[in-house]
């Protein structure tokens, strides 16, 4: 049942094999077994998922159903759900009831999808490990001691252990796509802009986008029917046409060009996961795409223009937390200044604090132009670079992380080096491209992503790309070990 | 430019976060290597480049002039830290 | 060596919308507190800004009115602090680029023979939201806050340090507190706070070009208060110089109740407001097309206005520009003379007599007990003779009263005109045999003597006698 796809899930739901109440129940009794040491959700809330499953249960009955109808779906704890707790992983939000449902919710509350629960995640989405959470680290199903990658660290975890057959991320640097390299699954980055940010709290405005985390890319391609969509609330949400993110599925591959960027494949990769990349080439080559090589020549730069940029925006958005209306409160403080200074000092980790003094100073008088602005300006260099390599190639691959998952605490007092996690992603979400990651085979026992980027709406296309490799391999429904 | 413990201090108080002097210490150490990093972004020619904050060139849609919400303050209220008679409490606040 | 005071205003014009700037939470004035204040006013995790239309369009109204460019691209910036009634912990405003570019209104200032006017040159217009409010008192060493305010869509309008005086500051005031309302954008109570002003004062010596450091007066919302403050803060400037002393830069508050102005403690450190472009919104895009589309429902400028009075109704600069002076007003003159009466008879009623009333009974025109159209029906009794000017002015006293209608009034205190040729001879007959001196005064060339002789036949008519029939009559008999 727990290797089931999506779709097949589905089949079994419509067909009354089995009832969503039941499929609900299965994964609630795995989180209980399994949650406790690995720490993928935060809030499982087993009433609210089964009430869910009931009138999913009902609407299979009356015959109204979708594609993932009576299917529990986890959701990172990003998304303001109401009635649910939604914490962000931040203490300044520990007691936070959703009164409220983001849009993502909605559309999956919508769709007839149970929301299984809250997954873990680093601290306002702000880590590459998921160890920032104030709700305590997440194991990696793969190998215990070791990181599940983040931010969306939990909703990795989740999918690798199957306590869900799906789960939302979002990804402003690398956080849908590193984690699903790191844990073995698929994860998906759309273009900014489809998915929309309302309800979705915010990291960084320009940067944030939601997507897929499950362990195909035809489960991905399903998700995406459901997340996509305009919306009003959302000013910066694209009015694109709907589109099934199914249609291209199994198309053949004949006559994709492939760009390989080199700065992809240079210093700092790990070389195993270089030669896992490359195996993964290979593979295309023999589905009949073309390879050609190309450069990216900024993308050393993306690291710099990202930590201006998403601080500078996140300083600022993390302004409404202050003890006013909502969230921690010191419980002792003298006046107004010093409640917002003692709220903000206990309510805040430490990773999430420098972030926000990072921002607050490259904002600060004087270096507006030399920081926040040069910063918006080799942006789009950077978005120039991948216009013009578009022009060669259809899709452009190359590793999703330098590395495989790393043992917990590894990084945690070297900010530069975990940064640096995000090399191969940060600068997808400054040119607003989608991008994806699909599990391409293991090293040392730990699982290798590969990442497809794609041009501006591209993703029913990538899908493909990533579901033909999944027909070939099968490293996307390996299992870890222990988890059964 | 070289930040000193005194920066930190400065800057925290702008982000009206309390760090005592260990802790501005130890925020500078890995500051200084963050912004060593940013710094790179310094000897790019950008001369004559437009800043790019969204990668589809869109405008602000507009919303209709209407009424939509409704009083929620009973809910909105409930998760408040200090609330009496519909108001949200904080120390005094002074001109 | 003179001083003189320099002085600029920042307006912050609450606008007519029915929802707020960025959300559908409403914008009534006076619910209890927080039940207008929806979760984007209340900035809870995860909401986001959609920006109004109504806004976009007041903030064109009021650049079209002022004869100013209308960014075709203008672009929201997120101005960082934090302040309770702030609930994001910034303010969405506009910084690099407005909405509303340079451009100018003309004021008049003083009456009189002193009376001048002047061009006060606008820096810019933006849109930004407003904050909510501080309640004191709700508890002992707490205040609450209330955000239904929060997220008021506000247009903030800068002029150039151009006034010279209290006089001209408050007279701009008054001339774009007006025009706000002209236009319909802006319902003007100054009470509930939407039209409040920031007004920035300097001194200097007289013939220096460098402006001295200027006081901020935050938040007046009375010109009465505003002229008090200026003046108040201009001679506490110069004092302070001339003692020695040195002005700081500082953001005051003026008390009404001691007529002073005092620093603003919150305000004591610098701020560094961080202004960055909000990644929440996108460039706002005026096409020539918005603009002409809030162009045809835009009413006749004062200015506009004012000319076609002079030119349609041969009407004075003087009348025009007081006509002209408000909406209402111009409002209530049009009608009057749309229902028949002579424009410039009009004129001299809805500025003097109607005018003289309202000011005594503190009403708007809009108040008036007199209807346009009850105005023109007595003033074409005066057009056509049926009665004097004095004793329109007791029918205007009786219908003010609700005393009735013109005829009706006319009839019940026979203050009909005796018009009658015959009636008027005997009267006069009567006058000149009593009064042979006159006679002799007036025929030895003194011309006083005349108006003496009209004077006695009126009364002797109870001042019922048409004037013009009298005069001519008494011409006839003493010639």
């Amino acid at each position: 049942m727990i290797n089931k796809s999506l779709k097949q899930l589905g089949e079994m739901l419509q067909t009354k094999q089995i009832s969503s109440v039941e499929l609900t129940q299965t994964y609630l009794d795995r989180i209980a077994q399994l949650n406790p040491e690995m720490n993928a959700f935060i809030t499982v809330d087993p009433d609210k998922s089964l009430a869910q499953a009931k009138q999913a249960d009902a609407m299979i009955a009356t015959g109204k159903t979708t594609a993932l109808t009576g299917i529990p779906i986890a959701q990172k704890d990003i998304f303001v759900a109401q009635g649910w707790r939604t914490t962000c992983a931040s203490k300044m939000l520990e007691n936070f009831i959703g009164p409220y449902d983001a849009t993502v919710i909605q559309q999956f509350n919508q769709a007839g999808a149970v929301n299984l629960g809250k997954t873990n995640m680093d601290e306002f989405a702000m880590g590459s490990s998921n160890e920032t959470s104030y709700f305590g680290k997440v194991q990696n199903p793969w190998d215990r001691s070791r990181v599940p990658g983040g931010s969306s660290g939990g909703s990795a975890a989740a999918v690798a252990a199957r306590l869900c057959a799906a789960a939302t991320g979002t990804d402003t640097g690398g956080s849908i796509r590193q984690p699903a390299s790191l844990c073995g699954l698929s994860g998906l980055k759309p273009t900014y802009g489809l998915a929309s940010r309302y309800g979705m709290i915010a990291f960084a405005s320009s940067l944030d986008q939601a997507g897929p985390m499950a362990r195909s890319c035809e489960d991905m391609a399903l998700m995406m029917n459901v997340m996509v969509g305009y919306d009003e609330r959302d000013s910066t949400s694209l009015n694109h046409p709907k589109e099934d993110y199914t249609r291209e599925l199994g198309k053949p591959l004949n006559g994709l060009k492939i760009g390989l960027p080199k700065e992809y494949f240079s210093e700092g990769l790990d070389n195993n996961v270089a030669t896992i990349v490359q195996a993964a080439i290979d593979e295309y080559r023999k589905l009949g795409a073309e390879i050609v090589d190309i450069s990216l020549p900024n993308t050393r730069l993306s690291i710099p223009v990202y930590y201006v940029l998403a601080p500078a925006e996140a300083s600022s958005n993390l302004s409404r937390y202050d003890g006013v209306r909502y969230g921690h409160r010191a419980k002792q403080y003298g006046d107004l200044m010093d409640m917002y200074c003692k709220t903000r000092a206990e309510g805040f980790g430490a990773e999430v604090k420098r972030r926000i003094l990072i921002g607050t100073y490259v904002l600060s008088a004087g270096y507006y132009d030399a920081y926040y602005l040069q910063a918006q300006k080799i942006r789009r260099l950077i978005a120039q670079d991948f216009e013009n390599a578009f022009k060669q190639c259809d899709v452009i691959m190359g590793p999703t992380a330098p590395s495989t998952a790393f043992k917990i605490g590894e990084k945690a007092d070297d900010p530069i080096s975990m940064y640096l996690q995000d090399i191969y992603t940060i600068a997808v979400n400054l040119a607003g491209l989608p991008g994806m990651s699909v599990p391409a085979g293991f090293s040392n026992n730990l699982p290798v992503g590969l990442q497809i980027i794609g041009n501006y709406f591209d993703e029913a296309r990538m899908l493909n790309v990533g579901h033909a490799y999944q027909q070939v391999t099968d490293w996307h429904n390996r299992m870890p070990e222990g988890i059964a | 430019m070289s930040l000193n413990s005194q920066d930190i201090k400065r800057i925290a108080h702008l982000a009206r976060i309390e760090v005592n002097d260990d802790e501005a210490q130890a925020t500078l150490n890995k500051l200084t290597g963050i912004m060593a990093l940013i710094e790179e972004m310094q000897a790019v020619n950008t001369e004559g480049i437009a800043p790019m904050s969204h990668s589809q060139d869109v405008t602000q849609r507009l919303r209709e002039d209407q009424v939509t919400e409704t009083n929620q303050r009973e809910l909105y209220q409930s998760i408040a830290p200090s609330v009496e008679d519909g108001l949200y409490l904080v120390p005094k606040v002074i001109e | 060596m003179e001083w003189e005071v320099v002085i600029g205003l920042e307006t912050h014009v609450q606008l007519q919308t029915q929802s707020k700037i960025f959300s559908g939470a409403s914008t009534a004035f006076g619910a209890e507190p927080n039940t207008q204040a929806c979760v984007v006013s209340l900035a809870m995790p995860g909401v986001l800004p959609v920006l109004n239309k109504q806004a976009v369009q007041c903030a064109i109204r009021f650049g079209l009115a002022i004869d100013a460019e209308i960014a075709n691209r203008s672009v929201f910036a997120r101005k960082n602090y934090f302040y309770p009634d702030l609930p994001k912990g910034y303010q969405i405003s506009q910084y690099e680029l407005p909405v509303v570019g340079k451009g100018h209104i003309n004021i008049q200032v003083g009456s009189g023979e002193q009376a001048y006017e002047k061009n006060i040159r606008i820096t810019r217009a933006h849109l930004e939201e407003d904050a909510g409010k501080s309640v004191h008192g709700a508890q002992q060493g707490m205040s609450g806050i209330d955000l239904n305010r929060a997220g008021t869509p506000l247009l903030e309008i800068v002029t150039e340090p151009d006034m010279r005086s209290a006089a001209e500051a408050v007279a701009y005031a008054k001339k774009l507190h007006e025009l706000v309302q002209w236009i319909g954008i802006c319902d003007g109570n100054m009470q509930e706070g939407s039209f409040r002003c920031d007004v920035n004062v300097s001194v200097r010596r007289k013939g220096e070009e460098k402006l001295g450091t200027r006081r901020e007066i935050k938040n007046l919302n009375s010109f009465k208060f505003m002229q008090q403050a200026i003046e108040y803060e201009t001679r506490w400037q110069i004092e302070t110089l001339e003692d020695g002393g040195k002005i700081q830069q500082a953001t005051v508050l003026f008390n009404p109740d001691t007529g002073e102005t005092r620093a603003m403690r919150s305000k004591e450190e610098a701020n560094d407001y961080r202004y960055f472009p909000d990644p929440d919104l996108l460039p706002l895009a005026i096409s020539a097309d918005d603009i002409d589309a809030v162009k045809q429902h835009m009413p006749e400028l004062p200015e506009a206005m004012k000319q076609r009075f002079q030119s349609q109704y041969a009407l004075p600069d003087y009348d025009a520009n007081m006509l002209t002076s408000s909406r209402a007003v111009a409002d209530y003159f049009v009608a009057v003379v749309a229902a028949g009466a002579d424009a410039k008879l009009a004129s001299n009623w809805v500025m003097g007599n109607v005018a003289a009333k309202l000011n005594l009974e503190e009403k708007s025109i809009a108040a008036s007990p007199i209807n346009p159209t009850q105005l023109a029906e007595l003033i074409k009794r005066i057009q056509d003779g049926t009665i004097s000017n004095n004793a329109a002015k007791q029918v205007f006293e009786a219908m003010w009263n609700g005393e009735g209608e013109v005829d009706s009034i006319i009839e019940a205190k026979g203050l009909k005109q005796v018009s009658d040729s015959g009636a008027i001879e005997a009267i006069v007959d009567e006058v000149l045999a009593a009064n042979d001196a006159m006679i002799q005064e007036y025929k030895s060339g003194k011309d006083k003597a005349f108006n003496a002789l009209v004077g006695q036949v009126m009364k002797a008519s109870k001042g019922k006698a048409n004037p013009a029939q009298v005069n001519e009559i008494l011409k006839k008999k003493l010639s």
